[in-house]
């Protein structure tokens, strides 16, 4: 039996394990498993087609999956859906609003289902909504997703589903959605999203589900996930003692000259190897040209892992 | 007054639905008030019932069977408002919402999917209620005399709603948006010239009368025509052929139904 202390227990908003669902011959989901600390912000990136929306909806107790387990907040979110309502805030892709609505009587009418609801003019204020007087039908995607964002917040819940928050939106539009997702975090809230935007796992992210062809390929913060593979360059004279760097940098660290008068240093980039670096090369009266670092991002881990061709 | 969202702790989780009475009825409200300002629906449900209501009660006697045409027609006029709203309005306003997510999104919050189809009927039954009125209001201007009793009038009202929401949600529940727009007025046109909706069925060749008797359209329209125009009690077999239609769309679309 669950009971609602189960997420205290787990320390997990979500938790998905073994999740298989197929559409005909179409493996959606193959083995899907993975948690969603509480209080973060979890991102499942994948690439189109990778099940993202999929796993999101049998989150939300909309879609069942063929088999595996899914616990939502400590419940069942096909069994317990009612219970799960209230507590939990919904985005969808696109839609989920009235064609002829317009921005404020919408989301009025919204935060009336809750007992605690935010405060809605100043919701719309922050989210720019309070000066859009089109219908939905006519508003543009930044304006639909923005409204679409309040409608998933307003309720104050406890968890909240984001499928691709930001499609549409522009640079100014991202922002206030970022900031607003980063609040709900500090604030105490589970965020879940879904996205194929690099840069806004990177920027939101706590705890990152790479997700491709139905399974979660790779999962760990991003820092966890972009680690190893950083380095530094510099052009100098030819034939400088650089191992001589070795000792002061962490244990797996390289530095090599890999071609006359062209460094590498193998090691995690931070103040302390270019501290490393600034006295080696102060000691050996040389000044570094061209002088670069590098650190894996994101989008070089997810292309290293879902591969760099076009999918079919 | 300055409320702000951005200090700390102002999008503390804080969850709760409202009382779930509440939530319908503002649902229910909605609804109603999305119906009344949709200038296609309220053509549907107002206009096209009010013009036939004046235009077929100055028909003369003998093409509506009656000495009083609008006795005949009044009634009619009714069957025709509830086919408006619980079948046609109902059916594309859900093949619409189905397309657009917004029954996925609103069964996701507090109102549920039950919550939701409670609601959808009682908007219905509000819209009902503003075209009775109305309705009623010019057929006594024009001089309708109703006969019989009005609380078996508004049980037969009830029933074919019953009846024909179920055809509606059958059809907005299972057709695409645009397959449900053209059926549902389609059907809507059909019922109202060839299915006894307006026209009582005693007045189509014989051969189609037996049909139209087996029509939800045909059992609406006469069921309302015996007990306003003639005074009867309860029209048994009229309520019979609404009962098996009814649940027999009923039946189906609790099967078929798609929420997306």
């Amino acid at each position: 039996m669950t009971s609602p202390d189960a997420r205290a227990r787990t320390g997990a908003a979500v938790v998905v394990e073994d999740l298989r669902l197929a559409y005909g011959a179409t493996q959606a989901l193959d083995g899907l498993a993975f948690e969603v600390p509480a209080g973060s912000v979890t991102a499942v990136l994948g690439p189109n087609g990778a099940g993202k929306t999929s796993t999101v909806e049998i989150c939300e107790g909309y879609r069942r999956p063929d088999s595996g387990r899914v616990e939502v907040l400590g419940l069942d979110p096909a069994r317990d859906a009612a219970r799960l309502r209230e507590r939990v805030g919904v985005m969808l892709q696109s839609g989920g609003i009235y064609a002829s609505g317009r921005a404020l009587p919408v989301l009025r009418h919204l935060a009336s289902f809750y007992a605690h609801p935010l405060d809605v003019d100043a919701l719309a204020e922050r989210l720019g909504l309070t000066t859009v007087r089109a219908t939905y039908r006519r508003m543009s995607g930044g304006e639909k997703q923005r409204l679409a964002l309040a409608c998933a917040v307003v309720g104050r819940p406890e968890l909240v589903f984001l499928d691709e928050p930001s499609a549409g939106m522009d640079p100014q539009a991202r922002l206030v959605a970022w900031e607003l997702v980063e609040q709900l975090r500090s604030d105490g809230a589970s965020v879940v999203l879904t996205t194929h935007l690099l840069d806004e796992a990177e920027r939101l992210a706590d705890h990152v589900v790479l997700v491709d062809r139905g399974r979660a390929v790779l999962a760990g913060s991003p820092a966890e996930l972009t680690g190893g593979g950083e380095a530094l360059r510099f052009r100098a004279g030819p034939g400088l003692p650089i191992g001589e760097l070795l000792p002061s940098l962490p244990e797996g660290s390289q530095a090599l000259e890999e071609s006359p008068g062209s460094y590498v240093v193998e090691a995690p980039v931070g103040a302390e190897l270019l501290a490393a670096v600034s006295a080696w090369c102060a000691q050996h009266g040389v000044a570094p040209a061209d002088l670069t670092t590098r650190r894996r991002s994101l989008e070089d881990v997810f292309l290293e892992v879902t591969g760099r061709g076009m999918r079919p | 007054m300055s409320t702000t969202t951005r200090e700390p702790g102002a999008l503390a989780p804080r969850p709760g639905a409202a009382p779930r009475g509440r939530i319908v009825l503002r649902q229910a409200l909605f609804e109603l008030r999305s119906t009344l300002r949709n200038g296609e629906q309220l053509l549907l449900t107002l206009a096209i019932p009010l013009v036939l209501l004046v235009g077929m009660s100055k028909l003369p006697a003998s093409l509506v069977g009656s000495d009083r045409p609008v006795d005949v027609v009044a009634p009619g006029v009714l069957a025709l408002a509830v086919v408006s709203t619980a079948f046609t309005g109902q059916a594309i306003a859900v093949g619409f919402e189905r397309r657009y997510g917004v029954l996925r999104l609103l069964g996701a919050t507090p109102l549920g999917r039950t919550g939701l189809l409670v609601a959808k009927t009682l908007g219905v039954l509000l819209v009902e209620a503003v075209q009775v009125v109305l309705i009623a209001a010019v057929a006594l201007l024009l001089g309708w005399q109703p006969q019989g009793s009005w609380a078996v009038a508004v049980l037969v009202l009830v029933i074919g709603t019953a009846t024909f929401s179920a055809l509606g949600l059958l059809l907005g529940g299972t057709l695409r948006a645009e397959g449900t727009l053209a059926v549902a007025n389609g059907l809507y046109l059909v019922m109202l010239v060839a299915g006894g909706l307006v026209v009582p069925a005693d007045r189509y060749p014989a051969a189609w009368q037996s049909v139209v008797a087996l029509l939800p359209s045909g059992a609406l329209g006469d069921a309302l025509r015996s007990v306003l125009a003639e005074g009867a009690g309860l029209p048994w077999a009229q309520i019979a052929v609404l009962a098996v239609w009814g649940a027999g769309a009923g039946l189906l679309a609790a099967r078929t139904f798609r929420w997306d």
